[in-house]
């Protein structure tokens, strides 16, 4: 840059705000359809306007308010409220009042464990972050584990023992569960029944061993909405018969192949995976390789806009796309493919001939168990198995297939023979599949109980509902994707009077230890040999047992004739869990909820996902709403109501709003299941609709269509107000935001700068450059190749930054707090985007910051070490900061959005970060926390901060290190070294803001031999 | 007709003067108001439960300030001691005062004791112990002497105004880092002395809005 400085002049400057630029990347179909329009409604800095307030508050009550409040300003300020200090009566040894203490625990998502370390300050656990000793997270978290922390919290929570709805205590559950019991118990358990999510627990499953043995007759059933079925069914057809467990190493990859398979984002492992994946593309200074991601699916998901080559197909062509694959390696019967899809699939066959014993064929849990079957298959012919795929036996106590298992269940309840169930920790009255019948059937079972942590559907239908506890009250174990068992251990007494699991099957087993001598029981019965005190002192430090990871097993592939078996049909359903409430496990979970989602970026809500192509089909494109290919304008972006779709599948209807997504595949449509909750909490349902957001896939789910289903969709009435933030904040610019381009590319492109940019100016400013006092001087570096856009650092940032969330209706007028947003921009077709960037955008930390001369109070300022700080109890809230931000990252807090009343929040906060108030701005410090506690370290111990001492949270959280943080006035520091990187690039170097944040250009590796 | 008398003009020259002095006036209170221990409850002694006198305990049997606030060094907060270390000394000598009862009673029932907090920053302040003891500040130049309080008070406007004239000027309050707990260290020459000792160690007079501010 320095060296172009003096061939700038007047004409360069001239000449280039002549030219017409057009950005190749894009951010949305409005973009495509009408350029200038669009840049016009987005160039303000709230396009929406300022809007009245919503909550009936009428003329008459502000004046009564305003009146009111003045009276009491003049009083509120004379006296410091009184405080108290509450010191320990007894100070445990190891608490440094002021001080964090980290735990190692783990967390489970469809029994799979993540391992994290746990920050405690006195006893209150605040934030997640991830064990880097722990093969499942090495150091990074996904957003579920790192939004547990208020669900912890969370004071929606069941608080209560409830019998009929009416509170009682647990003795009462007790002496009640033991009379039912009795007579049961004598007869062998006949009656009995217990309905579990599937559990890989060794010590839960050795308790349920324990209590089948004393009750032989009793019926364990598991269940779980996005469970493993096909997983084992296929590995059961693989294998001849017995299940298996896969994993999968991604750093000795070359050639990765998913079927529909979101092993970046979610899923057992993911967080690992995306570690190791993306270990093989990190492209720097002279970099020629990388591996080779080709991806095949229907929904678009981090995973597959990641890829290198991205093929949309709807559900049933992703089994004939396997098919074929499979006919290419002989180990299957072939199918025949359009032209599209024989081109993809004979490059990728190559790519995958030439990387054999180095490469993965994996295939998403939703796809059938032929799917699962054929990648076996296929992973076996490529010698990739004991090299880059392992198996071994599936790690569940008892394997169960969880729909042969539920139906079960409900076939015994409908006959009535169970007399007595407890569920745990599962909802099926609200996600079970939609034939099942199952809420009928539980209503004639005799004795319900179930234990969950929101008294929801199915604790409001049973006799008894038993709060349970939250990971971080309980004891327990777990597994990891490869075997790998942590302890669970608590970091506070349970909050709710809630219960575990173990405590609950104890009972049942007549054990009459607490949980924790349950756990270290066994732990002790498994290892007899060592001296047991050391080692469970020392696996509850690690968070890991060692020697628990799978042995890989040689298992021969057998595999008998199996021909594809999904119907086609003009519409196809692809059911998913959300990527934000999951299941609807955490639809109570407001950070979540207003997570914006990857690619789509709704908040609080789901929606029918459709391509723009299927969107023009079924009429609902152009004055019905939605953009649409060709020049279907819908230039009020902020007003625009989504237009409602009908969707049959058998006799089942649901409707639905539609939306539009780049990349969807045509025929079909995506519902995220999840939503629709008709109880469960404040958030998952709200008191004034008494009905959650969104639209309950769950109701056209059926057992043999769990995945897919064929449905008739049509156009129907109506309208809904769907809050996207893809429009929000986005910067009006005409020339290109992001730097993308393929290997290719940059091998002759380094810099991956477009045609049209011009040199930009550099270090050229009137005001003297910034001396840092103390010769650290703090920045930001974002690989952008690398990042799947999965939120982790969004929720980090709201956990360890104490971000309020606003809810829908302000984030429909562009009002959420969160510090950092991930801006996905497209490049390409509609149909099938050829590059799908993710820019993670915070608070750039300009070294011209044009934030800062504009604040009349000097609320924002710069620090020596050129941090751009946000001082609240100096911000008057005029917002002048945020008109004048070329990135829009400033939030500012219209109303009291953080929440001070609840006492269960006030626990959760982060001490070291101020809890904002209204009438303030925000945004993001960089963790200035984090800076500050490192450097009074270094300090005290006289010496400089290492590099790689400070992490940011969002940082911390990635599972992708795509970010990182550091002194860029060290050369030789992490970031210093990136931002030497010839394809580093920082957002709208052109208006010389000079930002401390830089990106590193995203660069995919294409196959020459597919077109886009 | 003259409805004015001539004596009308003194009068509005008056005024003008005396209207101007007057809102100077109120402006000066108020701000004198704003520094007057009334608002920043400087010298107050509020009520404890324990009337603990550090001039008993500092200056009469040479207590070190650590051996209470034993945080003091590593952390933000310096410490309020815990009942057994009160309980440390008072299981033998005092053990039937009744001025300790409410210390037994807590150590039997093992329901802590509320103090009330004499130095209060507000939420938006972050404020770290540790690194000002490191760095040479002693407990008195914040504390006050603490050695000479019957009933404790807070000696210090604890006003931004108040830190900011360290920060800003280090080199008038620095001591020897072995002095930081000396109640009684005077500096010969402080001008001299703070010079070198701001240098020897590293102190930057750190006025960045996010050192405390974030």
């Amino acid at each position: 840059m320095a060296e172009n400085n003096k061939n700038l002049d007047l004409d360069t400057f001239r000449n280039r705000f002549d030219q017409k630029v057009e950005r190749t990347h894009w951010m949305s179909l409005h973009e495509l359809a009408d350029e200038e329009s669009f840049f016009a409604s987005v160039s303000e800095e709230f396009p929406q306007q300022a809007v009245p307030l919503q909550d009936g508050v009428d003329r008459r009550d502000f004046v009564k308010l305003m009146s009111s409040s003045l009276a009491l300003a003049g009083l509120a300020a004379c006296t410091v409220p009184p405080e108290k200090i509450v010191p320990y009566v007894r100070q445990p040894e190891d608490i440094v009042p002021g001080r964090p203490q980290f735990f190692a625990t783990a967390m489970t998502l469809g029994g799979v464990a993540t391992g994290l370390l746990v920050e405690s300050h006195m006893g209150r656990p605040t934030k997640i972050e991830g064990n880097p000793d722990h093969p499942g997270s090495m150091g990074a978290t996904d957003v579920f584990a790192q939004a547990s922390i208020l669900g912890l919290y969370d004071p929606d929570r069941a608080q209560t023992v409830r019998h009929l709805g009416n509170i009682t205590t647990w003795t009462n559950f007790l002496g009640a569960l033991g009379a039912e019991l009795k007579p049961l118990k004598d007869a062998g358990g006949e009656g009995v029944a217990i309905l579990t999510e599937p559990v890989t627990s060794p010590t839960l499953g050795s308790q349920m061993k324990a209590i089948l043995a004393a009750m032989p007759k009793a019926q364990w059933h598991q269940w779980e909405p996005h469970g493993r079925d096909n997983v084992l069914e296929g590995s059961r057809l693989a294998f001849g018969g017995s299940f298996a467990s896969t994993w999968y190493a991604f750093d000795k990859a070359d050639v990765v192949v998913s079927l529909d398979s979101d092993f970046l984002a979610s899923g057992p492992g993911s967080v690992r995976y995306a570690r190791d994946f993306m270990s093989k593309r990190r492209i720097r200074r002279g970099t020629t390789a990388a591996n080779r991601f080709y991806a095949v699916e229907t929904m678009p998901t981090p995973t597959g806009t990641s890829a290198d080559h991205r093929l949309p197909l709807k559900p049933s062509d992703i089994e004939s796309f396997a098919f074929a694959l499979a006919g290419a390696f002989g180990v299957g019967p072939g199918a025949k493919l359009d032209a599209a899809g024989d081109a993809f699939l004979k490059a990728m066959v190559k790519d995958l001939e030439a990387a054999r014993g180095r490469s993965i064929v994996i295939v998403g849990n939703d796809q059938p168990a032929s799917v699962h079957a054929l990648a076996h298959a296929i992973n076996a012919a490529l010698g990739n198995v004991g090299t880059t795929v392992f198996n071994s036996d599936a790690p569940d106590a008892v394997p169960a297939i969880g729909r042969e298992s539920l139906r079960q269940l409900v076939a015994d309840m409908a006959a009535g023979k169970v007399k007595l169930l407890l569920m745990v920790g599962v909802n099926p009255v609200f996600d079970a599949p939609a034939d099942s019948g199952f809420t009928a059937a539980l209503d004639k079972v005799p004795f319900r109980a179930s234990l969950s942590m929101y008294y929801d559907e199915t604790g409001e239908r049973c006799h008894w509902h038993v709060p349970q506890t939250h990971y971080l009250e309980s004891w327990g174990d777990a597994r990891a994707f490869d075997g790998t068992a942590a302890i669970v251990q608590p970091l506070i007494a349970p909050l709710y009077n809630g219960r575990d699991p173990i405590e609950l099957f104890a009972i049942l087993a007549d054990d009459a230890n607490l949980p924790y001598d349950i756990v270290r029981n066994y732990w002790k019965s498994q290892r007899p040999a060592i001296v047991f005190e050391t080692a469970w002192n020392k696996w509850l430090r690690d968070g890991v047992i060692d020697g628990t990871a799978y042995v890989p097993k040689p298992m021969t592939v057998a595999l008998g004739a199996i021909a594809p078996s999904m119907r086609s049909g003009d519409y196809e359903i692809s059911f998913r869990p959300d990527p934000a409430v999951w299941d609807g496990r955490f639809a109570n979970n407001g950070w979540l909820q207003e997570m914006p989602k990857p690619i789509t970026k709704l908040t609080w809500d789901n929606a029918a996902l459709m391509s723009p192509a299927t969107a023009t089909k079924l009429g609902l494109v152009g004055d019905r709403g939605l953009p649409g290919e060709g020049n279907e304008r819908n230039l009020h972006l902020w007003s625009r109501r989504a237009p409602m779709v009908e969707i049959k599948v058998d006799n089942r209807s649901l409707k639905a709003a539609a939306w539009v997504v780049p990349g969807h595949p045509d025929g079909a449509i995506t519902l995220h299941t999840g939503y629709g909750r008709t109880r469960g909490g404040s958030v998952a349902t709200p008191k004034e609709t008494a009905k959650g957001g969104g639209f309950n896939a769950y109701t056209l789910r059926t057992f043999d269509g769990l995945g897919y289903a064929v449905a008739t969709v049509a156009m129907t009435s109506g309208d809904y107000q769907l809050a996207c933030t893809q429009l929000h904040h986005v910067m009006p610019d005409e020339r290109e935001i992001v730097r993308s381009g393929t290997l290719e590319d940059f091998v002759k492109n380094p810099a991956l700068s477009a045609a049209h940019e011009g040199p930009h100016s550099g270090e050229m400013s009137l005001y003297p450059k910034w001396e840092s006092e103390t010769g650290y001087a703090w920045g930001l570096a974002v690989d952008t190749t690398v990042c799947t856009g999965c939120n982790g650092c969004v929720i980090a940032c709201h956990a360890e930054n104490n971000i309020a969330i606003v809810g829908k209706p302000q984030v429909l007028v562009g009002r959420e707090l969160h510090w950092m947003r991930i801006d996905t921009y497209y490049k390409g077709g509609v149909s099938s985007p050829a590059m799908t960037v993710n820019q993670p955008l915070m608070c750039q930390h300009c070294e011209n910051a044009p934030c800062e001369p504009v604040c009349p109070v000097e609320a924002t300022s710069h620090s020596t070490e050129g941090i751009n700080e946000m001082t609240y109890n100096r911000c008057v809230g005029t917002r002048y900061c945020a008109n004048n931000c070329p990135y829009k990252v400033r939030r500012f807090n219209y109303f009291q959005f953080s929440d001070w009343d609840t006492e269960s929040l006030k626990l959760m906060r982060n001490p070291d970060v101020t809890v904002r108030s209204r009438g303030v701005m925000e945004k993001c410090s960089m963790c200035v926390q984090r800076i500050n506690a490192a450097r009074i370290d270094a300090e005290r111990e006289g010496r400089r901060i290492r590099d790689g001492e400070i992490r940011t949270a969002c940082q911390a959280a990635c599972p992708t290190q795509a970010i990182v943080f550091g002194d860029v006035a060290d050369p030789n520091s992490l970031v210093s070294k990136l931002k030497a990187e010839p394809h580093s690039y920082r957002v709208l170097e052109e208006v010389n803001t000079n930002p401390r944040t830089s990106y590193l250009g995203a660069v995919r590796n294409k196959n020459k031999e597919i077109a886009g | 007709m003259q409805i004015f008398p001539r004596s009308a003009n003194a009068i509005a020259r008056a005024s003008i003067v005396g209207g101007a002095a007057i809102v100077g006036l109120a402006g000066f209170l108020l701000y004198m108001l704003q520094q007057s221990p009334y608002v920043t409850q400087q010298k107050v002694a509020l009520e404890q439960p324990v009337p603990f006198s550090h001039q008993h305990h500092v200056s009469g049997l040479g207590l070190d300030c650590r051996y209470c606030h034993t945080s003091v060094e590593t952390s933000n907060f310096a410490g309020i001691p815990p009942v057994s270390t009160c309980m440390n000394c008072h299981k033998e000598i005092w053990t039937n005062a009744a001025m300790l009862e409410p210390i037994r009673a807590s150590y039997r029932s093992g329901v802590a004791i509320q103090w009330e907090r004499l130095h209060r920053t507000p939420d938006f302040v972050q404020f770290n112990h540790s690194i000002h003891v490191a760095k040479g500040i002693g407990c008195a130049s914040c504390h006050g002497r603490v050695d000479q309080m019957q009933l404790t008070y807070q000696a210090m406007p604890m006003s931004m105004q108040w830190c900011l004239s360290c920060h800003r000027h280090p080199e008038k309050f620095v001591r020897p880092r072995d002095k930081v707990y000396d109640m009684t260290w005077k500096a010969d020459d402080q001008q001299a002395l703070g010079a070198q000792l701001v240098k020897e160690y590293r102190i930057q007079s750190k006025t960045n809005c996010s050192v405390c501010h974030y």
